[in-house]
């Protein structure tokens, strides 16, 4: 028989959750950019690339070139 | 001749130089050190993400000098707490992927800033670093240096704050929240079944239903009471009133019913109904991130300025301490800021931004230079007649036009319809309830309450954000970007068009260039062909890019003369190019109303380059199609010069003016609409600004529209003029849509009206015809304005 009041609880209680989590996204700015982040969500590979390029050319500078080296230092 | 490569990091052709450096082709020096300083921080995959994404830096020594100083750099940055700092900077150049990575890891270039966010759609960068390793200046600088100046206008430091609005949006949830639990919980009361189960709850519902609603009748729908109330204080009955009336109606019925247990209420059509008219004031704006329809001149003016001290010393002050009488240095490609007098022997002037006129302009000393012009060449040294404010060109802003925020002569459809709207369904109520008093007087106050709940014109009030607001978003699409649907609905109903000359029909960009007198050699031709090329006068490389001939390279002597042109020697032959007095040309072959470039040979005047002006393309028979229903006006600030082709080219009831001054284009728009003339004005540059404010629909031309143009309502991307007629063809037809709509959403009405004057509206008549009129009037405005707008705008393209 109570059973209906506890369901009510609950479904208005979940509703409300949702509703406040909406408001304070809204409120942090999540859709002010809705852009951008499509876009960025794609370099993370490119980063992860780039950093192993990167030991690589430090080994590689470290055994030849001075001027980079130099570079470096500045 | 091999292939012309074209650049790796900027993708212009390398056809002025050709650098090789690591196998790659670069068309200056400045694109290969923007590459150089990439590939040492291992950012090559810059140009992985997109294909030449670059641009070529600008040369800005001592230009961004000013930004250090204390006072000027607190009002530039978002956040400072001491150490670290917080800026957001605009970069116009922001186009690709490419540029966010780069931007996004400029921590890579200068390990002071801590984090850098980029904004794509704003083109806005927020960049966050510490100022103990770096300082302002150096992270713009760095930004230059790659290819990614930002722009920093006296904007920046008059910048209000402009926190973007989102009651809307909170409005909209929370009626839609209540709009979804009311009909779930409404729901099991639609089919009036009694049964144990129901009795026994049923009052619970109820009284939660009552509780959704309050937050929907006095927050979400809190904009109808106050528009209502201004409304009826200004003596208007605007479509506001008969909503107002509704939602109250609708509560307190609820209420009354509820509370004295007579029914279930009208919950769920009240919260729809507030709900479907936010959501139409949604779908009505379309906000343009990357566009400004409110710019003045500030954001074309720079925020410093160097002054020259009495002691030769030099100094980096604000504009607008600039006082009359102060000595000021202007450099290349910098915007002279103040009315004032030419020191400096002879200068050139590019006025481009305020009239839309292309070529530079010569001043000599003791000139009066005025606020706007931006300074072509070496730097040059003025004396300030007038502060920033009271600048010619920056006075115009004063005038009243710019104060005032809307039309006021102005009546929307809306308008019209809403007072005989409200007149009638208040009439029918209360005859319904008089009607009632006798024959029934118990059900009296019920009927009445029912005819002005039904007649609440949601259906009506949504017709317009509708139609219009879609129209937006597809004239958006087409490069046609309107300010506001009240904007776009005066657009439909203009009577007469008011185009300026320079830059508006006419291409500022282009110009074609013809050659007049004895025939040139094709030596000659090579010789004319490489002093062009070593010169930087846009006039020289218009004309370098426009002969075909080979260069000789066998050029022994060149020199060139500021604000005169270009003499050449090569072998025994010396060569003259330029301006009519430099070469010393003879009376009969100079034309005062023609742009020209003479060519001189061994003293003797051999011809000259002729620069016509290019009128866009479908001009004429666009002037054709609006004749026939609209009066149409060419206002130019030029010279008559081209008065005799135009009017050969144009319609003969074309009126033209010449030599009009920006006021003076302002005053003419006005005393066209004292004689009751809707009016539409079209122009591009500053000195329009005051006649496209005054305007009932001013529309900007815009060569490129991210680049800055006047406060206008509209902004439209100079290559969709042609289609100008058909975007005024489609909004003419969206009116005529929203009529339809009417139509239909009066039929709506009349079918409630009948079941409320009958006595027979029940709570679930309500809520199926007021959803039902609602998201038929969305789907009919909806699936009609595509409709439309494919088959008109589409047949040109």
């Amino acid at each position: 028989m109570s059973a209906i009041y506890g369901l009510l609880a609950i479904s208005i209680t979940i509703a409300i959750v949702f509703f406040v989590i909406f408001v304070l996204s809204v409120k942090k700015g999540q859709y002010d950019d809705a852009y951008t982040p499509s876009v960025r969500m794609l370099f993370d590979d490119e980063l992860v690339d780039e950093e192993k390029k990167s030991e690589e050319k430090v080994e590689k500078k470290q055994k030849s070139s001075q001027s980079n080296h130099k570079h470096k230092q500045v | 001749m091999s292939k012309v490569e074209s650049c790796y990091h900027c993708g212009d052709a390398c056809s002025q130089f050709d650098i090789l450096h690591d196998d790659k082709h670069f068309c200056c020096q400045g694109c290969k050190t923007v590459y150089e300083i990439f590939s040492e921080n291992d950012l090559d995959c810059y140009y992985d993400l997109a294909s030449a994404p670059g641009v070529t830096p600008e040369d800005i020594k001592g230009k961004f000098d000013f930004i250090d100083q204390e006072e000027i750099k607190v009002k530039l940055l978002d956040f400072s707490d001491g150490s670290t700092e917080v800026i957001s900077l605009y970069i116009p150049h922001i186009h690709c992927s490419s540029c966010i990575w780069i931007l996004e890891n400029l921590n890579k270039l200068n390990p002071h800033i801590r984090q850098s966010q980029v904004n794509f759609p704003k083109k806005t960068i927020n960049i966050t670093y510490k100022n103990d390793g770096t300082s302002l200046k150096e992270v713009v600088e760095l930004l230059t240096s790659i290819g990614y100046e930002p722009y920093i206008s006296l904007d920046n430091i008059d910048k209000k704050e402009t926190a973007t609005d989102n009651s809307l949006i909170y409005k909209i949830a929370v009626a839609g929240f209540a709009f979804g639990n009311v009909m779930f919980l409404s729901f099991p009361e639609y089919f009036e079944v009694s049964e144990y189960w129901l009795d026994q709850y049923k009052f619970l519902f109820r009284w939660l239903m009552f509780a959704f609603s309050l937050p929907v009748v006095f927050y979400a729908g809190r904009d109808y009471y106050i528009s209502a109330y201004k409304g009826l204080r200004s003596k208007m009955l605007n479509i506001d009133v008969p909503i107002a009336l509704g939602i109250t109606v609708l509560f307190l019925r609820s209420f009354v019913d509820v509370a004295f247990n007579f029914g279930s209420g009208f919950f769920d059509s009240l919260t729809g109904l507030v709900f479907f008219l936010l959501l139409g004031k949604f779908v009505q704006q379309k906000t343009y991130n990357y566009l400004s329809f409110e710019r003045d001149y500030k954001s074309y003016f720079p925020i410093a300025i160097t002054k020259i001290n009495t002691d030769k010393t030099e100094e980096n002050i604000e504009v607008y301490k600039i006082k009359e009488g102060d000595r000021l240095l202007i450099r290349n490609e910098e915007l002279i800021p103040v009315d004032s007098i030419l020191m400096t022997e002879t200068c050139e002037v590019d006025y481009s931004f305020v009239t839309g006129e292309a070529d530079p302009i010569e001043k000599k000393s003791g000139d009066k230079l005025f606020a706007g012009g931006k300074l072509k060449g070496q730097a040059i040294e003025i004396v300030a007649e007038k502060s920033v404010e009271q600048s010619y060109l920056t006075q115009l802003w004063s005038n009243d036009v710019f104060q005032k925020d809307y039309n006021p002569r102005f009546q929307t459809l809306i308008d019209k319809i809403s007072k005989r709207f409200t007149i009638t369904v208040l009439s029918i109520a209360t005859t319904a309830l008089i009607f009632w008093l006798f024959y029934q007087p118990n059900m009296a106050l019920n009927v009445f309450t029912a005819v002005l709940i039904i007649a609440c014109p949601c259906a009506i009030a949504l017709a317009t954000p509708f139609t219009l607001g879609n129209l937006l978003r597809i004239f958006g699409q087409h490069g046609f970007y309107m300010k506001n649907i009240i904007s776009l609905e005066q657009f439909a109903a203009i009577d007469t068009f008011v185009f300026d000359k320079t830059g508006t029909i006419s291409s500022s960009q282009k110009s074609h260039i013809v050659y007049e007198g004895e025939a040139l050699t094709e030596k000659d031709l090579g010789i004319l062909k490489d002093s062009f090329r070593n010169s930087n006068h846009p006039l020289s490389r218009q004309l370098y890019s426009f002969l075909n001939s080979t260069p000789t390279e066998e050029i022994d002597k060149f020199d060139e003369h500021l604000g005169q042109g270009i003499t050449t020697k090569s072998q025994s032959n010396a060569y003259k190019l330029g301006s009519a007095s430099f070469v010393e040309a003879e009376k009969e072959m100079i034309n005062p109303t023609e742009t020209s470039v003479f060519v001189q040979k061994n003293n003797k005047v051999l011809g000259k380059f002729i620069f016509d002006t290019v009128y866009r393309e479908g001009l004429v028979e666009l002037f054709e199609e609006l004749d026939q229903e609209h009066k149409l006006v060419i206002l130019s600030g030029d010279n008559s010069g081209e008065k005799q082709y135009l009017s050969k080219l144009l319609p003969k009831t074309i009126q033209m003016k010449f030599n009009q001054k920006p006021d003076s284009k302002m005053r003419f728009v006005e005393k066209l609409q004292d004689e009751g003339k809707q009016v539409c004005m079209l122009g591009d540059g500053l000195n329009d600004a005051g006649a496209l404010k005054q305007a009932d629909v001013g529309i900007a031309i815009s060569e490129n529209v991210n680049v800055f143009s006047p406060a206008c309502d509209a902004i439209m991307s100079a290559d969709q003029f042609k289609n100008f007629n058909n975007f005024l063809k489609v909004s003419k037809k969206g009116i005529f849509i929203i009529k339809l709509s009417f139509v239909f959403s009066f039929f709506y009405n009349a079918i409630g009206i009948y079941f409320a004057v009958s006595g027979l509206l029940r709570p679930v008549i309500a809520a199926i015809l007021m959803p039902l009129s609602s998201i038929s009037i969305v789907a009919f405005t909806t699936f009609a304005t595509s409709y439309v707008s494919r088959k008109t705008l589409k047949s040109k393209d």
